[in-house]
Formats: structure tokens, C-alpha cells, sequence
């Protein structure tokens, strides 16, 4: 293209060739985004149902539920939750019983958000398995909360009962220096990755006294959902 | 690639001007996802996809699009594949689409792209722009791929996920740790530019030699 040409290209042919560009370049956002959607949607179900049986491993079947100050409802789309409401996932073993309830708890570690799923065991009323959802933590000292053996023993039975009037926890979950816990509701920090550590026991901490004061008076629905 | 002459252009993106080695672009990803060879593959496979995909386009409509409003055109082209390859990656596997990240959409950003579309594409007709542009994509996957595996064996002891040695093998940490990115890279930066040097000086004897 010479330089008199580039002068006199005017500015309809600019628009158009932009809107060409537009049009070709949407039709195959929206056709790619249609073609995918299913397998997208049947991979983020898959995964998270095997997060889920991580936590819970004599888990057969996952239900989403979101629970609101006025009770508790099964979600259809997890992503439409109504605002204010929190997500969690109950799970019923071979049996069809109840086995256990999932939820998300995310915080900020050290390099980023640090999103986990733990099991709540309804008749201990304590956590019982922590997943890792996504985290960035650094690789050997961070993400050790997935593979250290005495920092998981925290949660074999992480107490979580509610107060008397249910309006919270009993005892806030709370991360310890290694070495220093006392209770059952302490998370005893691993040496050299405490950030990461405390990021783990705050985003436990927030969800579960967000989560339990609405679910858990509404637990026989879940034990018989029909 | 029937023809000699476009062969050559599908190895030049490979060897003779490897995005990584040679002409040292792209290096966001290079640094960043290169900690473990599949996540290498993966980026730089994209990374191929999007290139062959956009310089195709552009190339198709390089005589519709005036200059004036060129860049805008193959950065919408371009973020369109990348919008491509993002969906397609969260259908194939949501592990790698995270283990990816932001990366994947930061394919937008990578130079080679624009780099391509701008002084290759835009000058020439479909196919050897096609072939250009997967050739550069390889190269770049074949960089990614060597920087990869010396960061994975390194770091994590593995290479595709297997481990290589018995359990007591302590990784460096250090390998799948940023520095580790800049360590590899310098590496293979010295080895093949000292390849280079060597295999030159010996054509130049060889010449020499004959007279």
C-alpha cells in the first residue's frame, strides 16, 4: 500500500473493516463459547465432585445446596446463588444417608487467595478433611498444608460446634504457633509455612461461622430431602 | 510445505530464528509456566494454535484491512483465538486450565503474535503465513518443552509427572521457583548460542579448506 493510497482510504472503509473484523471474530467467540459450554460445565462438576470425595470418602452422591438466614434450598446453578447466600454441597454415601456436608473456605496466603474444601461431620460437629482447591502458595514451604501429616491430624476432628443461641461458634477456629495447641478447635501451625497456615484456619473460620448458624438448623431437611 | 521454499519458512520459526532462543520473545510465559514439561507443551501448543489461527485470518483479509487500522484488527483477531483456546483448554482439562492460569489469556499480550501477524502475515498469502506461523509456535513449544523438563527433572524430581529417582532425591526447590526460570533459560541461551558459534566456525574452516 503506498502512502497516497493510505492518505484517501476513507474513513467508511476504516468502520467497515473494524465491524467485518467484529462480526467474524464474535460469531466465533459465541459459536466456540455454545460448542464447549457442556463439556465445560460436566468438567467443573467433575471436579469438584472429586474434590469432594477426597473429604469424604465414602461419598456417593453430591447435591448443591445454598443456604440463606431463611433456610436452606437446593441450588440448580451454583453460579445464580442468590446474593448473600452461601454455597455448600451435601453428600450422601451408598446408602443414600447423609455422609457429611462440603463447603469452600478461601482466604488470602501468601501469594494468593488460598481457596480450600473441608468436610463437616454433622453428628461431631467438627471438620473432618481439608482439600486444596486452588492456592499459589510456594512450592515446598505453602502448599505443605496438603502433604504435612501433623498439620492434616488438625483436621481428624477440628471442632466447630455452635453456641447456644446458634448465632455462632462455640469457640473461634483459630491458627496456633507449632507446637502451642491446647484445644480441639486450635490448628496447629506448620513451622516455616505459617502464613499459609493462618490463611487455612481465617478461611475455615469465616466460612464455618457464616455457614453452620444457617444450615444447621435446617439439617433434617437434608436428611430427608424428599 | 510441498514446496522447498515453504518448508523453509515452517524451519525457520523451529531453529533458524526460534522465538525463544534466538529472537528472545515471549519470555512472560517462558518464565512463568515452564515449571513442569506438560504445562510447557500445553502453553506452547496453544501458543501454536492461536498463531497458526490468527496469521491465517490476517493474512486472508490483508488486503481488506486498511493500515490505519491494522493493529486493532489483528489484536481483535488475535484475542479472539485466544478466547478460542481458553474455552477449549477449561473443556479438556480444568487442572491444566488452572495450573495455566492467567497465562493462557496473557497469550493475547505475547509479542510473537502481534510480531507474526505484523511482518509476516499481513505481507503474504495464506499458506506460507500459515506454515510461518506454526513453525514459529513449534519452535516457541520446543523451547518451552526444553526449559520444562530441566525445571521439572530438576524441581520436582519427574519428568511428565513420573518420578525419576527413589525417594531419596530432594528436590531443588529452587528450579520451579521463579529464579529457576531465569537459571534454565540462561542455560540453554549459552548452550545453543555456543552451538551456534562452534558449528559456524567449523563451516567457515570447511570453506576455508576448500578452495
Amino acid at each position: 500500500m503506498s502512502d497516497t493510497q493510505e492518505i484517501n482510504t476513507p474513513s467508511f472503509a476504516m468502520v467497515r473493516t473494524l465491524g467485518m473484523v467484529s462480526v467474524i471474530c464474535g460469531i466465533i467467540i459465541v459459536g466456540v463459547y455454545q460448542f464447549t459450554l457442556p463439556a465445560v460445565n460436566a468438567n467443573k462438576k467433575l471436579a469438584l465432585e472429586r474434590q469432594v470425595f477426597k473429604v469424604l470418602p465414602n461419598a456417593r452422591k453430591v447435591v448443591p445446596y445454598f443456604a440463606t438466614t431463611g433456610g436452606i434450598a437446593v441450588a440448580e446453578d451454583t453460579d445464580k446463588a442468590p446474593a448473600g447466600s452461601v454455597v455448600f454441597y451435601a453428600v450422601y454415601d451408598a446408602a443414600d444417608k447423609l455422609a457429611g456436608i462440603a463447603a469452600e473456605a478461601s482466604s488470602s496466603g501468601y501469594a494468593d487467595q488460598v481457596r480450600i474444601l473441608y468436610a463437616y461431620d454433622v453428628a461431631k460437629q467438627a471438620i473432618t478433611g481439608i482439600g486444596v482447591i486452588s492456592m499459589r502458595e510456594t512450592p515446598g514451604i505453602g502448599d505443605k498444608i496438603l502433604t504435612d501429616k501433623a498439620f492434616l491430624q488438625n483436621f481428624e476432628a477440628l471442632d466447630v460446634h455452635l453456641s447456644a443461641d446458634l448465632q455462632g461458634l462455640a469457640n473461634a477456629v483459630k491458627t496456633v504457633k507449632h507446637g502451642t495447641k491446647t484445644n480441639p478447635w486450635q490448628i496447629d501451625a506448620i513451622a516455616g509455612a505459617t502464613v499459609t497456615s493462618k490463611a487455612v484456619g481465617r478461611g475455615i473460620n469465616e466460612s464455618a461461622q457464616n455457614l453452620l448458624p444457617k444450615l444447621v438448623p435446617h439439617l433434617d431437611k437434608l436428611r430427608n430431602p424428599s | 510445505m510441498s514446496t522447498p521454499s515453504s518448508f523453509d519458512e515452517f524451519l525457520d520459526g523451529l531453529w533458524k530464528q526460534n522465538p525463544i532462543f534466538v529472537m528472545v520473545l515471549g519470555m512472560c510465559p517462558t518464565l512463568a509456566v515452564t515449571v513442569s514439561a506438560v504445562n510447557a507443551i500445553s502453553m506452547g501448543l496453544a501458543t501454536t494454535f492461536v498463531l497458526g489461527t490468527s496469521c491465517l485470518l490476517v493474512s486472508l483479509l490483508r488486503h481488506a484491512i486498511p493500515k490505519q487500522v491494522r493493529i486493532a484488527s489483528y489484536i481483535v483477531i488475535i484475542a479472539t483465538f485466544v478466547t478460542v483456546v481458553d474455552y477449549a483448554i477449561q473443556a479438556i482439562s480444568l487442572d491444566l486450565y488452572e495450573a495455566l492460569g492467567a497465562y493462557i489469556k496473557l497469550i493475547v499480550a505475547n509479542c510473537i503474535l502481534l510480531g507474526r501477524a505484523e511482518a509476516h502475515a499481513a505481507k503474504n498469502p495464506p499458506l506460507p503465513a500459515t506454515t510461518n506461523a506454526i513453525g514459529m509456535g513449534l519452535g516457541f513449544t520446543l523451547g518451552l518443552f526444553l526449559i520444562g523438563c530441566v525445571r521439572e527433572i530438576l524441581g520436582a524430581g519427574k519428568l511428565f509427572g513420573v518420578a525419576l529417582f527413589g525417594d531419596h532425591f530432594q528436590p531443588w526447590v529452587v528450579m520451579v521457583l521463579p529464579p529457576g526460570g531465569f537459571f534454565v533459560l540462561g542455560f540453554w541461551l549459552i548452550t545453543i548460542a555456543a552451538f551456534r558459534h562452534f558449528n559456524k566456525k567449523r563451516n567457515a574452516q570447511l570453506q576455508g579448506a576448500q578452495p
